[in-house]
């Protein structure tokens, strides 16, 4: 299956010979992949990817949001239903966010979200057959970084999906560059939304442009960029 | 309700009634009779087709991308904007990195049920070298070419069959 990696797959090819980790002899499967009996099948177009020695998955160019259970996302808040909030995520049909799913929340202490709020959260149901739940505590009963964000300012746009993933990755120095031209904070949702909070409308602005530019840019491409935008930065 | 079992069940007015109360008994008592002969015996549950044997599946699904990817936090802070999320940001991705370095010390790494085995087998081996040694020396120090020569001859005579036999 070596010769397969990197290239372009189509929904129905048959995957063979995938290479399994020595010592459990598994293979993982990722998004994109689908077993049918003794098979994998290519269920999404796109990019075969493999990381060492036996996770494969398929990256494809998407901008659909499909909820997947743990993923965190930024979602508005479109009604309140009795207990729970109704939540806008992108996905197919809204989501559920209890409001016992906030950080020091009781019965009786209810957390302050209104409608049209953003919020930075994550899903703690989604499948296919079950509308999707969200929730704003990790497993300790810790916000870590979720509810309710930009009460003061920031900016929400929409992007694609990979390149949030690109953002986030490892390997992408994007971040980290545009980090050393000016203070500024940011929140990337795996739905491909993100939001971002700077000193003043214009470098919010820099730093949005900037975000959406590098989407096709190779990381040196990426680097040339940030030292031509951090001279430009000083002026501001 | 025009079916024939129905018309005999009296209805539920007249069964309240005092002077009804021994049917209402009795009724009750044929109730409980008949649900006692209907108790379902352990083969009811049994289909009657052959054992399938399950294979265990090579393949484990893992549709979350972020822990495939090994994504970062999703919240940043850079100078000091947001000190809380600069934190998080931080222990966050310690955390990831401790994780990916253990994931791929484990894939090189040998395994303790692997490291016993191998012990075991190289303290085989080894004892049988050291033992070959040991009683090799011993003949070798005294043999002395007579004795070898004497051992020679006795395997070189005839033996006798004995005549009693």
């Amino acid at each position: 299956m070596v010769e397969r990696v990197d290239k372009v797959v189509l929904p129905g090819d048959i995957l063979t010979d995938l290479s399994e980790s020595e010592i459990s002899s598994k293979i993982i499967i990722g998004p994109g992949l689908r077993q049918e009996a003794d098979e994998i099948i290519v269920s999404k177009p796109g990019l075969l990817r493999l990381k060492k020695p036996n996770v494969y998955w398929v990256d494809c160019q998407q901008k659909r949001y499909v909820p997947e259970r743990g993923d965190t996302v930024i979602g508005v808040v479109t009604a309140k239903a009795g207990d729970a909030f109704r939540v806008d995520v992108g996905g197919s049909e809204l989501a559920t966010l209890s409001y016992l799913g906030f950080e020091g929340a009781t019965k009786r202490n209810r957390p302050d979200v209104k409608v049209g709020d953003i919020i930075n959260t994550k899903f703690l149901v989604a499948n296919k057959d079950m509308e999707p739940e969200l929730v704003c505590i990790d497993s300790q009963g810790r916000s870590s970084g979720m509810g309710v964000i930009g009460r003061d300012g920031g900016y929400m746009f929409q992007c694609s999906l990979n390149l949030v993933r690109k953002l986030l990755s490892p390997e992408c120095v994007l971040m980290k560059l545009l980090g050393r031209t000016m203070p500024f904070e940011l929140a990337a949702g795996m739905n491909g939304r993100l939001w971002i909070k700077a000193r003043s409308p214009k470098q919010t602005i820099f730093i949005a442009n900037a975000i959406y530019a590098s989407e096709y840019m190779l990381n040196e491409q990426i680097k040339a960029m940030c030292s031509k935008l951090g001279n430009v930065s000083i002026g501001t | 309700m025009p079916t024939g079992g129905s018309s005999n069940k009296l209805s539920k007015n007249v069964l309240q009634m005092k002077f009804m109360q021994r049917s209402v008994l009795r009724i009750e008592k044929e109730q409980n009779e008949e649900e006692r002969q209907r108790v379902i015996d352990d083969e009811h549950w049994v289909l009657d087709i052959p054992v399938t044997h399950q294979k265990e599946s090579r393949f484990v699904i893992e549709s979350s991308l972020p822990k495939i990817q090994n994504l970062r936090f999703s919240r940043m802070s850079f100078k000091g904007f947001n000190p809380e999320v600069e934190k998080l940001m931080k222990l966050h991705d310690t955390e990831r990195d401790l994780e990916e370095a253990e994931r791929k010390e484990k894939e090189i790494s040998v395994g303790d049920v692997e490291m016993a085995d191998r012990y075991q087998n190289l303290i085989g081996t080894i004892s049988k070298k050291f033992a070959k040694k040991r009683f090799d020396k011993p003949a070798s120090d005294l043999g002395s070419e007579e004795k070898e020569i004497s051992e020679k001859k006795a395997k070189r005579e005839f033996l006798k069959p004995d005549e009693n036999w």
